[in-house]
């Protein structure tokens, strides 16, 4: 799953630790979703949908081509 | 910005507790294991009372522990414990398998002592290790 978490952390100039806080996870955490190693859980994915203002399908879409 | 501080400030004094509280639990066990296995020979020589009294505290500190374990996972973020609970089904696995080959090793005379089970319990906290090392590098 391609997400635009790092884009919009950086659009904010948030630091990986800031949104970590704010999303109630590791930095570790927010560190892999970005890589795209991770894929969050859907409240995890709502909760940063809030946190930016957008819709889910704004900031995760689907990559495997279906 | 000051909120965020104070998110992540609770995370990790959240998380410290945690972490305390079983490492706590984990050292009862332990002296408490020590007290069971030694207690009997070394000091109240057998007598059924202190031993019976030496392993229902010895289980009670076990439940503890599991109890301390149990909230630390559920303390952890949603990595984390994903990260734990792979180490864990690894090492089950690990555990079951070579537990029970190594039993058998003695049954089917491959070797002449008789298998320790602090053997199994060494090789899981190996495989624990090893397995939760492999999985933060692979998440890194």
């Amino acid at each position: 799953m391609k997400n635009r978490l790092k884009v919009l952390r950086a659009e904010r100039d948030w630091t990986q630790a800031q949104l970590a806080a704010e999303l109630d996870v590791s930095r570790q955490t927010i560190n892999a979703i970005e890589k795209g190693k991770f894929d969050p859980s859907l409240p995890l994915a709502f909760k940063a949908a809030r946190l930016f203002g957008l819709s889910i399908e704004d900031i995760f879409q689907d990559d495997t081509g279906r | 910005m000051n909120d965020l501080k104070a998110a992540g400030d609770d995370r990790a004094a959240n998380s410290n507790r945690n972490t305390t509280r079983l490492k706590i639990w984990t050292a009862a066990w332990v002296m408490t294991t020590a007290i069971a296995a030694f207690g009997a020979k070394l000091v109240w020589d057998f007598a059924p009372l202190p031993t019976i009294g030496a392993q229902l505290l010895n289980l009670g500190t076990g439940a503890g522990m599991i109890i301390a374990t149990s909230r630390y996972v559920q303390g952890l973020d949603e990595l984390q414990q994903k990260i734990f609970l792979q180490a864990g089904a690894i090492t089950l696995g690990v555990g079951l398998v070579c537990g029970l080959s190594y039993d058998l090793l003695e049954d089917v005379r491959l070797i002449a002592f008789e298998p320790e089970i602090s053997h199994l319990v060494i090789l899981m906290c190996l495989t624990f290790l090893a397995a939760t090392i492999v999985g933060h590098w692979r998440y890194r």
